[in-house]
């Protein structure tokens, strides 16, 4: 398994908890279709804890862009937690850096919804 | 003089699960060769990213078509190529992903991640068709052995 995702639910807030790649194919489409299931019912406040995440590359990129805005065209919010430094340098290449919601602390990202 | 260059090749076919064989082979290579871990990173992540292309964009994951790997180790760089038997593009025409109206586009990242992270990137067409992407990256200067510091130490 190149990602697994861990849910755990804070009030109405989702965290997903990855550990592993997020790269194109198998661990983009995981991604995608947790965050897809949490909409569909309709848990649209997510945090995606990227702590454990050793790899992405662009269309991991992208997959989180996607995410966002899905989220957001549904009234809610995704935001990112612990958020490693070669991710964030990748973000920061692709003038996104400024696009996300980032916390380095699970409680403030918590409190921030 | 002709400088002695190591060649390494390998072809896959047209699927995504291949393409951590080439960057273990990649990781294999700078390993050896002495770039350093951060280098290393970003070198692995810009031949997954050509081969990707290559794969998806390129042959359209048409299993019948391979793409070909050739990395060339030179006394001054690595040389990674990356060929496929697609109907070839212009990257000129491709979106400017850093542009405003682009940036919540959820693709199109790849070649400007690539051109970072590389010293050079070059497109061409290849003569018998497909696309062949050549991407290099500066070997660092070998440091000077503890003989030399020694040597230089008692001033001869």
């Amino acid at each position: 398994m190149l990602l697994e995702i861990r849910e755990r639910r804070v009030g109405d807030v989702v965290i997903l908890d990855l550990v592993g790649k997020i790269t194109i194919g198998e661990g983009s489409v995981l991604l995608r279709d947790s965050v897809s299931r949490l909409l569909d019912q309709g848990s649209n406040r997510i945090i995606l804890n990227l702590g454990g995440v050793s790899y992405v590359d662009s269309s991991g990129i992208g997959e989180l862009v996607s995410r966002y805005t899905t989220t957001k065209n549904t009234g809610g919010r995704l935001k990112l937690l612990n958020l490693p430094k070669k991710i964030k340098d990748l973000l920061m290449i692709t003038k996104l850096l400024t696009v996300f919601e980032i916390y380095e602390d699970e409680q403030a990202a918590l409190e921030s919804f | 003089m002709m400088l002695a260059e190591n060649v390494v090749e390998l072809s896959i076919a047209s699927q995504l699960e291949f393409i951590d064989l080439v960057t273990t082979l990649t990781d294999n290579i700078t390993g050896m060769i002495g770039f350093d871990e951060e280098a290393a990173y970003w070198i692995n992540m810009a031949v997954r990213e050509s081969v990707a292309n290559a794969v998806e964009h390129g042959n359209k994951y048409d299993t019948q078509k391979t793409v070909d790997i050739r990395f060339t180790i030179g006394t001054d760089a690595l040389r990674v190529a990356i060929r496929d038997y697609g109907e070839g593009f212009d990257p000129a025409t491709l979106p400017d992903p850093l542009d405003p109206n682009n940036i919540l586009n959820p693709a199109g990242r790849g070649i400007l991640y690539m051109r970072t992270f590389m010293d050079s990137v070059e497109y061409e067409r290849h003569p018998e068709g497909g696309m062949q992407v050549t991407m290099s990256k500066r070997r660092a200067p070998k440091p000077l052995d503890e003989g030399d510091h020694k040597h230089d130490a008692v001033g001869n």
